[in-house]
């Protein structure tokens, strides 16, 4: 059974105590692997866009700026829900650490549902992989990014549920633990936005 | 719930957001002026989201250097390739 404990990792980065990483080190070797192969593919994305500027552009007008705006302010939103949940764990309060992961939650169940329009929208115009270089990096970038926010959210749900159950707590460790990866994905699309909708 | 500093960074987190949307909608800058201002952006947001959300200001030094030379290092990658696009001749 899992419990929070005020006294355990949280605490120290409350008070200022010695440095200490928030989560399990395994997750933030994921996270640093992840990063990697992201780091590859955004560079990718920008030679082949230096390389190609009429077709990026032509490819990157087809987007809806607007749902793109739209899905940066879920997983924002969600992160900080998030950080939000970890400080009421850190905090004992355990009813708000379930509410926060809700929250969050919904916020990353919004985030997927608009971008399942948009890529049923783009499926539909019959924007595929094998269009043109721009659809393939699109495809690839967001698709992959897309996989790490329903592996977050199902990081994050496993958290609530098994917190639900009657005599047990959401875990401050294992809080932090999936915090760390839900921010990661945020992190990425706060790159992956402005590359891949913004940029002319 | 008291307003925090976590609360305060959501809502530039947002503003941050709207003012790429805005640069992205509005097209009044160069396109390579347009890039140097949503990535410096993208630095500032990733910034915070890395030291506060992730808690990468009370880890280790080590770790936080590693995230932190990422997202510059990735951000400022991005922008040099646009800015040689831009500087070499048509």
């Amino acid at each position: 059974m899992s419990r929070v404990i005020p006294s355990g990792p949280g605490a120290g980065a409350a008070t200022g105590a010695e440095p200490r990483l928030a989560g399990d080190l395994t997750i933030w070797l994921v996270i640093g692997l992840e990063m990697m192969t992201f780091a590859l593919m955004f560079l990718s994305f920008a030679v082949m866009h230096a390389r190609h500027p009429v077709l990026f552009e032509a490819g990157r007008r087809t987007l809806d700026l607007h749902a793109g705006a739209l899905n940066t302010v879920l997983l924002v939103s969600g992160s900080w829900c998030v950080a939000r949940a970890v400080r009421a764990a850190t905090a004992g309060d355990d009813s708000r650490v379930k509410a926060w992961l809700a929250a969050a939650l919904t916020c990353g169940a919004g985030f997927v549902l608009f971008k399942s329009q948009e890529y049923a929208h783009h499926a539909g115009l019959g924007l595929s992989l094998s269009t043109d270089d721009f659809w393939m990096f699109y495809w690839l970038l967001t698709g992959f990014h897309f996989l790490h926010v329903l592996a977050a959210m199902a990081f994050l749900a496993v958290l609530l549920i098994a917190g639900l159950r009657p005599g047990h707590l959401v875990g401050l460790h294992a809080l932090e633990t999936g915090a760390a990866f839900w921010h990661m994905v945020d992190l990425l699309w706060l790159v992956l936005f402005p590359l891949v909708y913004v940029m002319r | 719930m008291r307003f925090d500093r976590l609360d305060a960074l959501w809502l530039a987190l947002l503003a941050g957001t709207a003012t790429t949307w805005w640069l992205g909608e509005a097209g009044r800058l160069s396109s390579l002026g347009t890039a140097v201002l949503i990535f410096g952006l993208a630095i500032v947001k990733g910034r915070w989201v890395l030291l506060d959300f992730m808690a990468l200001r009370e880890a280790p030094a080590l770790w936080r250097r590693l995230m932190l030379g990422w997202l510059l290092g990735v951000v400022g990658l991005i922008v040099l390739i646009r800015w040689l696009v831009s500087a070499a001749p048509a």
